[in-house]
């Protein structure tokens, strides 16, 4: 484990490297002048020359690649264009709002759709299984704004069940400690507040959920299906054991590999910013700063915005990856 | 004469597929006594395997059915057995090895994880407890440093170390049948006789019946008291090992025997039975065997035979075995002598 944990972080090496050359080009990759390109049309020469001294944008792209990744060593984002904060130090918020609408939707999808896979596998061609594959396809075939525009119109405006936007009541903030609301909520002993933000979390998390639950759910069933048939599981009938443990303990660890890399990949996804849901819950997550930074074409946050988001998805995978040899002795790298 | 501890009657197993209904087993009726060793002989697809299954109750159904018949064990029938009965049996009173030691155990368990299982869902032990028996059981069956195998996992173990596990799995909660279908066949012809060699020694120590599936008359010849072969779903001869080896009665025994390789035979084609095994299906009349067989005459494509008795318990399912026709049989081997 020790040996295939540290093969599995020295590949990362690369990945990594890679990553900032491109992240670094982006910037390059505008055509034309970039500094021209940022302040726009209308510019002065002395501006564009300003700004090109303080990107450092006249010197080699060598020099300019070592002195980008020594900063990010440093733990130096660059500043914001438009903010003129460093970015490091703004650029927190969003990730832990991302983050913690990305973890509740997980879990729900998660746990609905490796049960209803799972369900669907034991009770093959029953009523529960016909019926959980019809929503699983309906799942996965739903534009996400309508569900989150149905959702918003009947639970929030129609119900007035759960409020249709924002994280938390903005009439009444908090004092954040981690940016992630309901932990902060509960460090504070605020526990009514920590209803109001869960409540916050539920629409975005059905609405971002729900394509992942349908895909987990009939990668579930059919990995279950695959595995139900196998030598294996008749050894562990033939021993005398009751369905419970026949489906959830050998069953379901060896249905899980294939499951487990959709959740990973769908994480990633989630975590690299739902900007559509973001933007239709108000819910100021990476995408939308991201977004945002794009509409004002403030490069060094869409170029550390674009960093930090495949630096998530490849840490998510090594997490992945990680699992994979905890469940299955066999891997190897 | 020691008691039959397990009787199967006129059991019919039936799967139910698109392409309509497959009589899998048509009829078995075979018996167990306490102590003994029976082997099913039969080639691939004759209905050895699903009899088998049948008795663990572990046909995958759908498609499969027990669609009539009674599995007669200790007065008990296990056809009509509620579940609960079933899941204590399963492993605790007749316990099954399988063909594939490969693939017979959880990739992603470890080898005491499993034996442990198969203790402690029938016996109330401590882990402490189930983990001594399991290197107990590791070392009856002959595994060396069975304290270290313990924490490996299927994959770093051989073909034949499997089939030790499984069978130390098996034997775990002192079953009073095992059932091994075809427990040798994926493994190479030195380890065969070393798993051979632990289940007779098993069925002497413990008293153990063993029901062997087998289509290898050489394994049978080795460790069997009596021999039950199959073909097409239904029981076609009984007897003993010995009487059937050398005095083969129904014309498939024969065909079996004579083909197995002969070492005096120098530069001899190895003889082989023409013909393939006709498909199952319902409503077959006739012997199924007829359009293989060298003795077949008009008999044969209008009536179904019985399992006629012949001396020493003896049976055999042919018209050749009637007593009417009994004459017949000698002078068509006196044909074949000559």
């Amino acid at each position: 484990m020790f040996a295939y944990t540290m093969r599995r972080l020295l590949m990362l090496i690369p990945v990594l490297i890679g990553m900032t050359l491109i992240t670094f080009s982006i910037v390059h990759l505008i055509p034309g002048n970039p500094a021209q390109v940022i302040l726009g049309e209308t510019a002065t020469a002395t501006a564009i020359q300003d700004l090109e001294e303080s990107m450092g944008l006249n010197k080699p792209y060598p020099v300019q690649y070592t002195i980008y990744i020594t900063d990010l060593l440093q733990g130096d984002l660059g500043t914001s264009l438009r903010s003129k904060s460093p970015i490091s130090s703004e650029i927190w918020p969003y990730i832990a709002a991302t983050f913690e609408l990305t973890i509740f939707a997980m879990l729900f999808a998660v746990f609905i759709g490796v049960n209803a896979g799972i369900i669907s596998a034991w009770k093959q061609n029953s009523w529960f299984d016909f019926l959980a594959m019809l929503f699983a396809l309906i799942g996965v075939s739903m534009p996400v704004f309508w569900l989150a525009l149905m959702e918003q119109w009947i639970f929030a405006q129609q119900l007035d069940w759960f409020p249709s936007s924002g994280r938390q009541n903005n009439r009444d903030p908090m004092e954040p400690i981690t940016y992630f609301y309901v932990l902060d909520s509960l460090i504070h002993l605020d526990f009514a507040r920590t209803i109001t933000n869960l409540k916050h979390l539920v629409l975005p998390s059905i609405a971002l959920g729900t394509i992942p639950m349908a895909i987990i759910a009939r990668m579930t069933r059919s990995s279950m299906l695959e595995v139900m048939k196998s030598d294996y599981i008749r050894t562990v009938r033939a021993k005398g054991s009751g369905q419970f443990l026949v489906i959830y303990k050998h069953a379901l660890k060896n249905a899980l590999i294939p499951v487990l890399t959709v959740i990973g990949l769908q994480t990633g996804v989630l975590l690299g910013g739902a900007i559509l849901t973001e933007t239709i819950f108000s819910w100021p997550g990476i995408g939308r700063y991201v977004y945002e930074a794009i509409s004002y074409r403030d490069y060094p946050v869409i170029q550390s915005g674009i960093l930090v988001i495949a630096f998530i998805f490849v840490m998510i995978n090594l997490i992945v990856d990680l699992l994979y040899k905890y469940i299955d002795p066999r891997i190897k790298y | 004469m020691t008691e039959e501890i397990l009787k199967i009657k006129d059991l019919h197993t039936h799967f139910f597929t698109d392409n309509g209904e497959i009589p899998a087993v048509d009829g078995v009726s075979l018996s167990i006594k306490k102590g003994e060793v029976v082997g099913i002989v039969g080639e691939s697809g004759c209905g050895k395997s699903v009899t088998s299954l049948s008795i663990m109750q572990l046909i995958p159904s759908p498609p499969g059915k027990i669609v009539s018949g009674t599995i007669d064990f200790k007065g008990e029938n296990l056809v009509h057995a509620s579940n609960k009965r079933i899941k204590q049996i399963r492993g605790n009173e007749i316990s099954m090895i399988f063909q594939e030691p490969m693939t017979s155990l959880d990739p992603l368990f470890t080898i005491g994880n499993q034996i442990r299982e198969a203790i402690r869902i029938h016996q109330k032990v401590s882990k402490k407890e189930a983990n001594q028996k399991s290197v107990e059981m590791l070392k009856l069956v002959g595994i060396p440093r069975a304290e270290e195998v313990m924490n490996d996992y299927p994959h770093q173990l051989s073909g034949g170390m499997r089939q030790r596990v499984m069978i130390a799995i098996a034997m775990a909660c002192d079953p009073e049948i095992l059932i091994a279908d075809e427990p040798t066949t994926a493994l190479d012809v030195t380890i065969q006789a070393q798993i051979l060699d632990l289940m007779k020694k098993l069925n002497e120590e413990k008293e153990t019946a063993v029901l062997l599936i087998t289509h290898d008359l050489g394994v049978v010849a080795e460790i069997c008291d009596r021999v039950v072969v199959m073909y097409a779903g239904q029981v076609v001869e009984e007897g003993t090992t010995r009487e059937i080896l050398k005095d083969p009665r129904h014309p498939y025994s024969q065909g079996l025997i004579r083909s197995l390789p002969k070492l005096h035979e120098k530069d001899q084609k190895l003889y082989s039975i023409p013909g393939t095994v006709p498909k199952p299906k319902m409503g077959m009349v006739g012997c199924r065997f007829r359009d293989r067989c060298r003795f077949v005459h008009e008999r044969c494509y209008q009536e179904n035979p019985e399992l006629f008795s012949l001396e020493n318990n003896r049976l055999s399912r042919c018209f050749l075995s009637d007593d009417a026709e009994g004459k017949v049989v000698k002078d068509a081997e006196a044909n074949i002598g000559s």
